[in-house]
């Protein structure tokens, strides 16, 4: 038992014994202020031809929108380094996912998709 | 960690040395499932990504068809949805019953709005004739190709709108086991975890809005 406890805790970093962080309200509503913001910008940018950057400003806001949902709404920067390791090997499928897909498709050349 | 059996606390099984350890199995499991959605909506982002490359004049043309006030008002009562629920998993770490209940039941309100909105959105679909095999009339560069958008953007948005009254019946089991006070200070998992779950729903969110509302806008509508 001792030794399985003391496992886990050298897993979390050693983060365990009653460290259930409590998050200011202020950051809440200071990451709850910069969403609603960044939202406004992504649609305003929407209107603006800026050409192949359109889907890139749209990607990297909702990626920072992402990011700051993930490290403070749900806790993720206080969180053990276990977690840290779950969540980084989701993402990684994740890109493996999208990446090995993409380089098969765009690598078929012209009228890829327009089967028979 | 020795000795935590001493005094017991009621909700603590009995393969956990304590609440803490309870309480990171528990919060990492609910992210291992979260992994697992996030790779299930990933397949969907995947078939999204291959056709509007394959056919970006049907996507644009189909995506000028959805409705950004909307989609947008729906993206800011979501997030708002997130603050609330961030807010009862603060009252609940304070062991605050009230206040739990009451963000509780705001976040259930307003994933309400969100699928009332949504449910206006697909009968504007529906009197506009763009729901895919039932009922598509489509005047476009690339009919046949906009009505792929179409099946992707009902797909994704009702897998999302399904994900959302999950978890608004999880919510109503939470709120009655807040408000018989089952929740304190020292024991407050299912809070968190289903907060977890509440604000992963709210990403997948952030990701559908630009996608199929935004990225197409700026250029001219055919």
């Amino acid at each position: 038992m001792t030794d399985h406890a003391s496992l886990v805790g050298a897993l979390n970093g050693g983060h365990m014994q009653g460290e259930k962080h409590l998050v200011p309200l202020r950051v809440y509503f200071t990451v709850f202020g910069i969403l609603m913001v960044l939202t406004g910008l992504t649609v305003s940018a929407s209107f603006m031809d800026l050409g192949p950057f359109n889907t890139v400003v749209a990607l990297v806001i909702a990626v920072t929108k992402m990011l700051l949902v993930v490290l403070y709404f749900m806790h993720v920067r206080y969180s053990s380094r276990l977690t840290w390791a779950v969540i980084g090997a989701g993402f990684f499928w994740l890109a493996l996912l999208l990446l090995m897909t993409l380089a098969d498709y765009v690598t078929r050349g012209v009228g890829w998709l327009h089967y028979g | 960690m020795s000795g935590a059996h001493a005094s017991q606390h009621p909700a603590l099984q009995h393969h956990f040395d304590n609440l803490d350890q309870q309480f990171e199995a528990s919060t990492l499991g609910m992210w291992l499932f979260l992994v697992t959605e996030i790779l299930f909506f990933g397949g969907l982002f995947t078939a999204y990504l291959v056709y509007r490359i394959a056919y970006p004049e049907a996507f644009a043309d189909a995506s000028h068809h959805l409705n950004i006030v909307l989609g947008g008002t729906n993206t800011a009562v979501l997030i708002g949805s997130s603050l609330t629920m961030a807010m009862a998993v603060y009252a609940a770490q304070l062991g605050r019953r009230n206040t739990q209940v009451i963000f509780l039941v705001a976040t259930m309100a307003l994933g309400l709005v969100f699928l009332g909105i949504k449910a206006v959105e697909y009968s504007h679909k529906f009197e506009e004739h763009l729901v895919p095999g039932i009922n598509f009339v489509f005047e476009g560069r690339d009919p046949i190709h906009s009505q792929l958008f179409f099946s992707l953007y009902f797909v994704m948005t009702s897998l999302h709108a399904l994900h959302m009254i999950v978890g608004i019946g999880i919510m109503t089991v939470l709120t009655v086991m807040a408000w018989r006070g089952r929740f304190t200070k020292a024991y407050h998992t299912p809070v968190e975890v289903s907060g977890l779950y509440w604000h992963f729903v709210d990403i997948v969110w952030i990701f559908l809005f630009p996608l199929l509302y935004l990225i197409d806008r700026h250029g001219p509508v055919h």
